[in-house]
Protein backbone atom coordinates (compact mmCIF):
# COMPACT_ATOMS: atom_id res chain seq x y z
CA UNK A 1 0.00 0.00 0.00
CA UNK A 2 0.92 3.74 -1.26
CA UNK A 3 2.11 6.01 2.07
CA UNK A 4 1.74 2.77 4.52
CA UNK A 5 4.05 4.66 7.09
CA UNK A 6 1.55 8.12 7.17
CA UNK A 7 -1.32 5.93 7.42
CA UNK A 8 0.19 3.83 10.57
CA UNK A 9 1.37 7.59 11.44
CA UNK A 10 -2.92 8.32 11.96
CA UNK A 11 -3.89 5.55 13.55
CA UNK A 12 -1.47 5.60 16.13
CA UNK A 13 -1.99 9.09 16.55
CA UNK A 14 -6.23 7.94 16.80
CA UNK A 15 -5.19 5.78 19.23
CA UNK A 16 -3.64 8.13 21.50
CA UNK A 17 -6.50 10.89 21.17
CA UNK A 18 -9.01 7.61 22.21
CA UNK A 19 -6.69 7.94 25.06
CA UNK A 20 -6.55 11.23 25.68
CA UNK A 21 -10.14 11.40 26.24
CA UNK A 22 -9.91 8.64 28.23
CA UNK A 23 -8.07 10.36 30.59
CA UNK A 24 -10.78 13.19 30.52
CA UNK A 25 -13.47 10.93 31.09
CA UNK A 26 -12.01 9.27 34.16
CA UNK A 27 -11.19 12.62 35.58
CA UNK A 28 -14.75 13.71 35.26
CA UNK A 29 -16.08 10.65 37.38
CA UNK A 30 -13.24 11.03 39.63
CA UNK A 31 -14.29 14.65 39.85
CA UNK A 32 -17.97 13.14 40.89
CA UNK A 33 -16.88 10.37 42.70
CA UNK A 34 -15.05 12.81 44.99
CA UNK A 35 -17.76 15.78 45.64
CA UNK A 36 -20.09 12.86 46.50
CA UNK A 37 -17.62 11.44 49.46
CA UNK A 38 -16.63 14.85 50.30
CA UNK A 39 -12.97 13.54 49.40
CA UNK A 40 -10.63 16.78 48.93
CA UNK A 41 -7.63 14.41 48.86
CA UNK A 42 -9.06 13.35 45.56
CA UNK A 43 -10.45 16.42 44.04
CA UNK A 44 -6.63 17.35 44.32
CA UNK A 45 -6.01 14.49 42.33
CA UNK A 46 -8.30 15.72 40.09
CA UNK A 47 -6.67 19.20 39.48
CA UNK A 48 -3.15 17.93 39.11
CA UNK A 49 -4.20 15.12 36.51
CA UNK A 50 -5.87 18.04 34.69
CA UNK A 51 -2.39 19.46 34.50
CA UNK A 52 -1.17 16.33 32.92
CA UNK A 53 -3.81 16.87 30.39
CA UNK A 54 -3.04 19.80 29.25
CA UNK A 55 0.51 19.06 29.08
CA UNK A 56 -0.69 16.26 26.59
CA UNK A 57 -2.25 18.56 24.84
CA UNK A 58 0.55 20.51 23.24
CA UNK A 59 2.42 16.97 22.68
CA UNK A 60 -1.08 15.54 20.90
CA UNK A 61 -0.88 18.82 18.93
CA UNK A 62 2.48 18.80 17.99
CA UNK A 63 2.90 15.59 16.69
CA UNK A 64 -0.10 16.71 14.38
CA UNK A 65 1.43 19.64 12.88
CA UNK A 66 4.69 17.12 12.26
CA UNK A 67 2.37 15.23 10.31
CA UNK A 68 1.44 17.89 8.55
CA UNK A 69 4.94 19.54 7.46
CA UNK A 70 5.84 15.85 6.68
CA UNK A 71 3.19 14.37 5.33
CA UNK A 72 1.75 17.63 3.24
CA UNK A 73 -2.17 16.19 3.27
CA UNK A 74 -4.62 16.68 0.94
CA UNK A 75 -8.64 15.94 0.74
CA UNK A 76 -9.79 13.96 3.31
CA UNK A 77 -6.42 13.45 4.93
CA UNK A 78 -6.33 17.30 5.80
CA UNK A 79 -9.57 16.94 7.12
CA UNK A 80 -8.95 14.49 9.38
CA UNK A 81 -5.81 16.29 10.75
CA UNK A 82 -7.50 19.59 10.93
CA UNK A 83 -9.83 17.94 12.99
CA UNK A 84 -7.53 16.56 15.03
CA UNK A 85 -6.65 19.61 16.29
CA UNK A 86 -10.37 20.72 17.07
CA UNK A 87 -10.85 17.35 18.59
CA UNK A 88 -7.36 17.53 20.62
CA UNK A 89 -8.44 21.25 22.14
CA UNK A 90 -12.26 20.05 23.13
CA UNK A 91 -10.68 17.30 24.87
CA UNK A 92 -8.66 19.75 26.91
CA UNK A 93 -11.31 21.46 27.69
CA UNK A 94 -13.94 19.06 28.74
CA UNK A 95 -10.69 18.69 30.80
CA UNK A 96 -11.44 22.27 32.36
CA UNK A 97 -14.88 20.84 33.95
CA UNK A 98 -13.56 18.03 35.41
CA UNK A 99 -11.08 19.83 37.13
CA UNK A 100 -13.68 22.78 37.92
CA UNK A 101 -15.81 20.03 39.91
CA UNK A 102 -12.42 19.56 41.59
CA UNK A 103 -11.81 23.45 42.14
CA UNK A 104 -15.85 23.35 43.87
CA UNK A 105 -15.51 20.65 45.89
CA UNK A 106 -12.01 21.92 47.49
CA UNK A 107 -13.55 25.36 47.62
CA UNK A 108 -16.60 23.78 49.69
CA UNK A 109 -14.07 23.29 52.68
CA UNK A 110 -15.74 21.04 55.86
CA UNK A 111 -19.51 21.68 54.67
CA UNK A 112 -21.44 19.38 54.15
CA UNK A 113 -23.50 18.61 50.36
CA UNK A 114 -27.24 20.49 50.60
CA UNK A 115 -28.24 17.32 49.52
CA UNK A 116 -27.27 13.40 48.82
CA UNK A 117 -25.89 13.45 44.75
CA UNK A 118 -28.77 11.72 42.38
CA UNK A 119 -28.95 13.39 39.15
CA UNK A 120 -25.26 14.83 39.17
CA UNK A 121 -23.63 11.60 39.08
CA UNK A 122 -25.98 9.94 36.42
CA UNK A 123 -24.93 13.24 34.35
CA UNK A 124 -21.71 12.58 34.79
CA UNK A 125 -21.70 8.64 33.97
CA UNK A 126 -23.98 9.71 31.26
CA UNK A 127 -21.88 12.56 29.80
CA UNK A 128 -18.02 10.57 30.31
CA UNK A 129 -20.26 7.48 28.26
CA UNK A 130 -21.01 9.86 24.92
CA UNK A 131 -17.86 11.49 25.18
CA UNK A 132 -16.36 7.99 24.66
CA UNK A 133 -18.62 7.12 21.96
CA UNK A 134 -18.31 10.17 20.14
CA UNK A 135 -14.57 9.33 20.18
CA UNK A 136 -14.91 5.85 18.87
CA UNK A 137 -16.91 7.07 16.36
CA UNK A 138 -14.47 9.63 15.12
CA UNK A 139 -11.60 7.18 15.00
CA UNK A 140 -13.76 4.93 12.74
CA UNK A 141 -14.86 7.65 10.74
CA UNK A 142 -18.41 6.13 11.31
CA UNK A 143 -21.21 9.12 10.94
CA UNK A 144 -24.17 7.28 11.67
CA UNK A 145 -22.83 6.93 14.92
CA UNK A 146 -21.34 10.08 15.57
CA UNK A 147 -24.57 11.71 14.39
CA UNK A 148 -27.25 9.72 17.09
CA UNK A 149 -25.07 10.87 19.86
CA UNK A 150 -25.91 14.91 19.76
CA UNK A 151 -29.73 13.87 20.30
CA UNK A 152 -28.84 11.92 23.80
CA UNK A 153 -27.79 15.56 25.08
CA UNK A 154 -31.23 16.69 25.62
CA UNK A 155 -30.91 13.61 28.39
CA UNK A 156 -28.20 15.56 29.95
CA UNK A 157 -29.84 19.40 29.44
CA UNK A 158 -33.52 17.61 31.11
CA UNK A 159 -31.39 16.40 33.63
CA UNK A 160 -29.88 19.90 34.37
CA UNK A 161 -33.08 21.72 34.30
CA UNK A 162 -34.33 19.01 36.56
CA UNK A 163 -30.93 19.71 39.22
CA UNK A 164 -31.80 23.57 39.19
CA UNK A 165 -35.53 22.93 40.02
CA UNK A 166 -34.69 21.09 42.89
CA UNK A 167 -31.77 23.22 44.35
CA UNK A 168 -34.38 26.21 43.52
CA UNK A 169 -37.02 24.54 45.90
CA UNK A 170 -34.24 23.75 48.89
CA UNK A 171 -33.41 27.85 48.58
CA UNK A 172 -37.50 28.96 48.38
CA UNK A 173 -37.80 26.74 51.70
CA UNK A 174 -34.28 27.67 52.91
CA UNK A 175 -32.87 31.02 51.83
CA UNK A 176 -29.71 29.95 54.22
CA UNK A 177 -28.50 27.11 51.22
CA UNK A 178 -28.18 29.38 48.70
CA UNK A 179 -24.38 29.26 48.94
CA UNK A 180 -24.85 25.56 49.04
CA UNK A 181 -26.59 25.02 45.91
CA UNK A 182 -25.10 27.48 44.43
CA UNK A 183 -22.64 24.80 44.36
CA UNK A 184 -24.22 22.01 42.69
CA UNK A 185 -25.76 24.37 40.51
CA UNK A 186 -22.21 24.77 39.68
CA UNK A 187 -21.06 21.40 39.28
CA UNK A 188 -24.41 20.66 37.26
CA UNK A 189 -23.88 23.21 34.70
CA UNK A 190 -19.90 21.89 34.21
CA UNK A 191 -21.28 18.77 33.59
CA UNK A 192 -24.16 20.16 31.34
CA UNK A 193 -20.76 22.36 29.17
CA UNK A 194 -19.33 18.90 28.72
CA UNK A 195 -21.65 17.86 26.81
CA UNK A 196 -22.41 20.10 24.81
CA UNK A 197 -18.94 19.39 23.55
CA UNK A 198 -19.53 16.13 22.94
CA UNK A 199 -21.43 17.57 19.76
CA UNK A 200 -18.56 19.11 18.35
CA UNK A 201 -16.84 16.02 18.26
CA UNK A 202 -19.65 14.65 16.39
CA UNK A 203 -19.54 17.61 14.12
CA UNK A 204 -16.14 17.13 12.98
CA UNK A 205 -16.66 13.14 12.49
CA UNK A 206 -19.23 14.28 9.83
CA UNK A 207 -16.51 17.02 8.10
CA UNK A 208 -13.80 14.36 8.12
CA UNK A 209 -16.22 11.48 5.63
CA UNK A 210 -18.15 14.35 4.03
CA UNK A 211 -16.28 17.62 3.70
CA UNK A 212 -18.86 19.78 5.17
CA UNK A 213 -18.97 21.86 8.28
CA UNK A 214 -21.99 22.56 9.78
CA UNK A 215 -23.43 22.64 12.94
CA UNK A 216 -25.50 20.15 14.96
CA UNK A 217 -28.46 22.21 16.57
CA UNK A 218 -29.39 22.10 20.27
CA UNK A 219 -33.21 20.65 20.40
CA UNK A 220 -33.54 22.86 23.91
CA UNK B 1 -14.86 35.90 -14.41
CA UNK B 2 -14.72 35.22 -18.21
CA UNK B 3 -13.42 31.50 -20.03
CA UNK B 4 -11.10 32.43 -22.48
CA UNK B 5 -10.25 28.80 -23.72
CA UNK B 6 -13.84 26.22 -24.05
CA UNK B 7 -12.86 22.75 -25.07
CA UNK B 8 -15.91 21.14 -26.24
CA UNK B 9 -16.38 17.36 -26.78
CA UNK B 10 -12.56 16.76 -27.39
CA UNK B 11 -11.65 13.36 -28.43
CA UNK B 12 -8.11 12.41 -29.94
CA UNK B 13 -6.65 9.54 -30.47
CA UNK B 14 -3.14 8.52 -31.58
CA UNK B 15 -1.91 5.86 -34.55
CA UNK B 16 -0.03 4.16 -32.19
CA UNK B 17 -3.17 3.75 -29.92
CA UNK B 18 -0.91 4.29 -26.80
CA UNK B 19 -2.79 7.75 -25.30
CA UNK B 20 -5.87 9.11 -26.11
CA UNK B 21 -8.18 11.67 -24.98
CA UNK B 22 -11.92 11.27 -24.48
CA UNK B 23 -14.31 13.89 -24.74
CA UNK B 24 -12.92 16.23 -22.73
CA UNK B 25 -15.20 19.07 -21.67
CA UNK B 26 -13.56 21.93 -20.05
CA UNK B 27 -14.13 25.68 -19.58
CA UNK B 28 -10.02 27.66 -19.16
CA UNK B 29 -10.63 31.08 -17.36
CA UNK B 30 -9.22 34.21 -18.06
CA UNK B 31 -6.90 35.83 -15.54
CA UNK B 32 -6.39 32.57 -13.47
CA UNK B 33 -4.41 29.58 -13.57
CA UNK B 34 -5.78 26.63 -14.46
CA UNK B 35 -3.77 23.60 -13.57
CA UNK B 36 -4.20 19.87 -14.89
CA UNK B 37 -3.00 17.21 -13.05
CA UNK B 38 -2.89 13.14 -12.56
CA UNK B 39 -0.59 10.45 -13.29
CA UNK B 40 1.69 10.39 -16.10
CA UNK B 41 -0.39 8.79 -19.14
CA UNK B 42 -3.42 10.62 -18.54
CA UNK B 43 -3.56 12.80 -21.27
CA UNK B 44 -2.37 16.33 -19.53
CA UNK B 45 0.26 16.97 -22.31
CA UNK B 46 -1.66 15.79 -25.14
CA UNK B 47 -4.49 18.38 -24.29
CA UNK B 48 -1.52 20.91 -24.22
CA UNK B 49 -0.07 20.30 -27.50
CA UNK B 50 -3.43 19.98 -28.67
CA UNK B 51 -4.13 23.74 -27.76
CA UNK B 52 -0.90 24.67 -29.57
CA UNK B 53 -1.43 22.47 -32.22
CA UNK B 54 1.76 20.53 -31.65
CA UNK B 55 0.43 17.44 -32.64
CA UNK B 56 2.04 16.02 -35.21
CA UNK B 57 -0.82 15.33 -37.98
CA UNK B 58 0.41 12.14 -39.16
CA UNK B 59 0.25 10.73 -35.66
CA UNK B 60 -3.10 11.42 -35.02
CA UNK B 61 -5.93 8.56 -36.06
CA UNK B 62 -8.83 10.55 -34.54
CA UNK B 63 -9.50 14.04 -33.75
CA UNK B 64 -13.01 15.56 -32.86
CA UNK B 65 -14.89 18.19 -30.76
CA UNK B 66 -13.79 21.50 -30.45
CA UNK B 67 -11.03 23.80 -29.25
CA UNK B 68 -12.06 27.20 -28.76
CA UNK B 69 -10.16 30.29 -28.01
CA UNK B 70 -12.07 33.52 -27.74
CA UNK B 71 -14.29 32.07 -30.01
CA UNK B 72 -11.92 31.10 -32.92
CA UNK B 73 -11.37 26.95 -33.43
CA UNK B 74 -8.37 26.52 -33.52
CA UNK B 75 -8.82 22.93 -35.08
CA UNK B 76 -10.20 25.03 -38.39
CA UNK B 77 -7.71 24.04 -41.25
CA UNK B 78 -8.31 27.79 -41.75
CA UNK B 79 -6.63 28.36 -38.33
CA UNK B 80 -3.19 30.12 -39.13
CA UNK B 81 -0.85 28.15 -36.89
CA UNK B 82 2.15 30.64 -36.31
CA UNK B 83 -0.53 33.54 -35.00
CA UNK B 84 -1.67 30.76 -32.85
CA UNK B 85 1.86 29.79 -31.09
CA UNK B 86 2.21 33.73 -31.09
CA UNK B 87 -1.57 33.54 -29.10
CA UNK B 88 -1.00 30.69 -27.32
CA UNK B 89 3.17 30.69 -25.49
CA UNK B 90 4.57 27.05 -24.11
CA UNK B 91 7.23 26.39 -21.86
CA UNK B 92 8.48 23.16 -21.25
CA UNK B 93 9.36 20.78 -18.39
CA UNK B 94 13.31 21.19 -19.34
CA UNK B 95 14.43 25.20 -20.23
CA UNK B 96 15.20 25.04 -23.96
CA UNK B 97 17.66 28.51 -24.01
CA UNK B 98 19.17 29.26 -27.16
CA UNK B 99 22.68 29.43 -27.75
CA UNK B 100 22.44 33.29 -27.59
CA UNK B 101 23.07 35.84 -25.02
CA UNK B 102 20.28 36.32 -22.79
CA UNK B 103 18.85 39.35 -24.82
CA UNK B 104 18.64 37.61 -28.00
CA UNK B 105 16.91 35.04 -26.67
CA UNK B 106 14.19 37.40 -26.00
CA UNK B 107 14.10 39.44 -29.35
CA UNK B 108 14.51 36.29 -31.37
CA UNK B 109 10.92 35.65 -31.65
CA UNK B 110 10.10 39.07 -32.62
CA UNK B 111 12.83 39.66 -34.69
CA UNK B 112 11.31 36.71 -36.92
CA UNK B 113 8.35 37.76 -36.80
CA UNK B 114 10.02 41.11 -38.57
CA UNK B 115 10.49 43.53 -35.89
CA UNK B 116 13.68 45.40 -36.24
CA UNK B 117 12.66 48.89 -33.83
CA UNK B 118 15.38 48.70 -31.29
CA UNK B 119 13.50 50.67 -28.97
CA UNK B 120 10.45 48.20 -28.92
CA UNK B 121 12.69 45.28 -28.60
CA UNK B 122 14.68 46.75 -25.91
CA UNK B 123 11.13 47.64 -24.26
CA UNK B 124 10.39 44.04 -24.68
CA UNK B 125 13.29 42.78 -22.99
CA UNK B 126 12.73 44.65 -19.54
CA UNK B 127 9.05 43.98 -20.01
CA UNK B 128 9.32 40.03 -20.15
CA UNK B 129 12.40 39.62 -17.79
CA UNK B 130 10.37 41.92 -15.19
CA UNK B 131 7.01 39.84 -15.92
CA UNK B 132 9.31 36.74 -15.36
CA UNK B 133 10.72 38.03 -11.87
CA UNK B 134 14.41 37.61 -13.50
CA UNK B 135 15.07 41.18 -14.67
CA UNK B 136 16.57 42.05 -10.97
CA UNK B 137 18.97 39.36 -10.93
CA UNK B 138 20.75 39.96 -14.77
CA UNK B 139 19.71 43.47 -16.13
CA UNK B 140 24.10 44.02 -15.91
CA UNK B 141 24.50 40.60 -18.00
CA UNK B 142 22.16 40.85 -20.81
CA UNK B 143 24.83 40.07 -23.12
CA UNK B 144 26.23 37.21 -21.36
CA UNK B 145 25.28 33.69 -22.70
CA UNK B 146 22.01 32.36 -21.85
CA UNK B 147 23.26 28.94 -20.48
CA UNK B 148 25.57 30.43 -18.25
CA UNK B 149 22.35 31.38 -16.40
CA UNK B 150 21.27 28.79 -13.30
CA UNK B 151 18.62 26.69 -14.21
CA UNK B 152 15.80 28.21 -12.36
CA UNK B 153 16.98 31.24 -14.24
CA UNK B 154 17.06 29.57 -17.31
CA UNK B 155 13.22 28.35 -17.29
CA UNK B 156 12.42 31.81 -16.39
CA UNK B 157 14.17 33.52 -19.16
CA UNK B 158 12.01 30.84 -21.28
CA UNK B 159 8.80 32.04 -19.56
CA UNK B 160 10.16 35.70 -20.32
CA UNK B 161 10.85 34.58 -24.26
CA UNK B 162 7.39 33.28 -24.48
CA UNK B 163 5.88 36.78 -22.68
CA UNK B 164 8.36 38.66 -25.23
CA UNK B 165 5.59 37.57 -28.10
CA UNK B 166 2.80 38.89 -25.45
CA UNK B 167 0.78 36.07 -25.80
CA UNK B 168 -3.15 35.85 -24.41
CA UNK B 169 -2.59 32.44 -22.93
CA UNK B 170 0.71 30.88 -21.14
CA UNK B 171 1.16 26.90 -20.96
CA UNK B 172 3.26 25.44 -18.91
CA UNK B 173 4.39 21.47 -18.69
CA UNK B 174 5.95 20.93 -15.45
CA UNK B 175 7.78 23.89 -15.75
CA UNK B 176 9.61 23.41 -12.68
CA UNK B 177 10.16 19.63 -12.40
CA UNK B 178 13.96 20.18 -12.58
CA UNK B 179 14.15 23.64 -10.07
CA UNK B 180 15.34 23.74 -6.40
CA UNK B 181 12.34 24.49 -3.91
CA UNK B 182 13.79 28.42 -4.07
CA UNK B 183 13.52 28.51 -8.00
CA UNK B 184 10.46 27.04 -8.11
CA UNK B 185 9.19 29.25 -5.71
CA UNK B 186 10.11 31.85 -7.66
CA UNK B 187 8.39 30.56 -10.79
CA UNK B 188 5.26 30.09 -8.92
CA UNK B 189 5.50 34.04 -7.45
CA UNK B 190 5.87 35.05 -10.77
CA UNK B 191 2.79 32.85 -12.39
CA UNK B 192 0.82 34.53 -9.53
CA UNK B 193 1.93 38.12 -10.83
CA UNK B 194 1.37 36.75 -14.70
CA UNK B 195 -2.05 35.55 -14.49
CA UNK B 196 -3.31 39.52 -14.00
CA UNK B 197 -2.86 39.83 -17.43
CA UNK B 198 -2.72 36.46 -19.18
CA UNK B 199 -4.39 32.65 -19.14
CA UNK B 200 -2.18 30.63 -17.65
CA UNK B 201 -2.41 26.58 -18.27
CA UNK B 202 -0.04 24.92 -15.87
CA UNK B 203 0.52 20.94 -16.02
CA UNK B 204 2.07 21.17 -12.34
CA UNK B 205 4.77 18.47 -11.50
CA UNK B 206 3.57 17.73 -7.93
CA UNK B 207 0.00 17.49 -6.30
CA UNK B 208 1.69 20.14 -3.95
CA UNK B 209 2.06 22.18 -6.71
CA UNK B 210 -1.16 21.61 -8.32
CA UNK B 211 -2.94 22.66 -4.95
CA UNK B 212 -0.28 25.76 -4.30
CA UNK B 213 -1.01 26.91 -7.80
CA UNK B 214 -4.65 26.14 -9.20
CA UNK B 215 -7.24 28.78 -9.30
CA UNK B 216 -9.02 25.99 -11.49
CA UNK B 217 -7.73 22.45 -11.38
CA UNK B 218 -9.24 19.27 -13.52
CA UNK B 219 -7.67 15.60 -12.63
CA UNK B 220 -6.92 13.76 -15.60
CA UNK B 221 -7.14 9.73 -15.83
CA UNK B 222 -6.09 7.44 -18.38
CA UNK B 223 -7.34 10.47 -21.11
CA UNK B 224 -10.86 11.46 -19.21
CA UNK B 225 -11.13 14.24 -17.15
CA UNK B 226 -12.54 12.59 -13.60
CA UNK B 227 -13.59 16.03 -12.15
CA UNK B 228 -12.86 19.68 -12.59
CA UNK B 229 -13.33 22.43 -10.08
CA UNK B 230 -12.39 25.34 -7.78
CA UNK B 231 -8.79 24.86 -6.71
CA UNK B 232 -9.94 25.20 -3.03
CA UNK B 233 -12.53 22.83 -3.12
CA UNK B 234 -10.89 19.84 -5.13
CA UNK B 235 -7.83 19.37 -3.03
CA UNK B 236 -9.84 19.42 0.34
CA UNK B 237 -12.99 17.93 -0.05
CA UNK B 238 -12.83 16.09 -3.82
CA UNK B 239 -16.36 14.93 -4.86
CA UNK B 240 -14.94 11.82 -7.02
CA UNK B 241 -13.38 9.23 -4.91
CA UNK B 242 -10.38 8.34 -7.95
CA UNK B 243 -9.79 12.22 -7.62
CA UNK B 244 -9.62 11.92 -3.52
CA UNK B 245 -7.37 8.92 -4.11
CA UNK B 246 -5.14 10.45 -6.14
CA UNK B 247 -4.79 13.70 -4.15
CA UNK B 248 -4.32 11.59 -0.94
CA UNK B 249 -1.29 10.02 -2.66
CA UNK B 250 -3.45 6.18 -2.27
CA UNK B 251 -2.18 5.67 -5.76
CA UNK B 252 -0.71 7.14 -8.78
Amino acid sequence: MLRKNFESEIHRLKDEILDFGGMVEKNLLDSVDALKRRDVGKSHKVVEVDKVINKKRFELENEVMILIATQQPMAKDLRLLASFFEVISEIERMGDYAKGIGTINIRMGSDDLLKPLVDIPIMAEKSADMCHRALIAFINEDVDAALLIPKEDDEIDALYIKVYRDLIAYVVSDPESIEKANWLLWVAHNLERFADRVTNICERTAFVVNGKLFEIEDTL
Amino acid sequence: MTDKILIENFSLQYEDGIESLRNINLAVEKNAITVLFGPAGGGKSSLLRSINRLNDPEDIRLINGRILIDGDDILDPKMDIIELRRRVGMVFARPVVLPFSIRKNITYGLEVMGEKDQNKLNNAVERSLNQAALWEEIKHRLDDPAIALSGGQQQRLCIARSLALEPEVIMLDEPTSGLDPISTGKVENSLQELKKDYTIILVPHSVQQAARTADNAGFFLQGELIEFSHGKKIFTSPEVKKTEDYVTGRFG
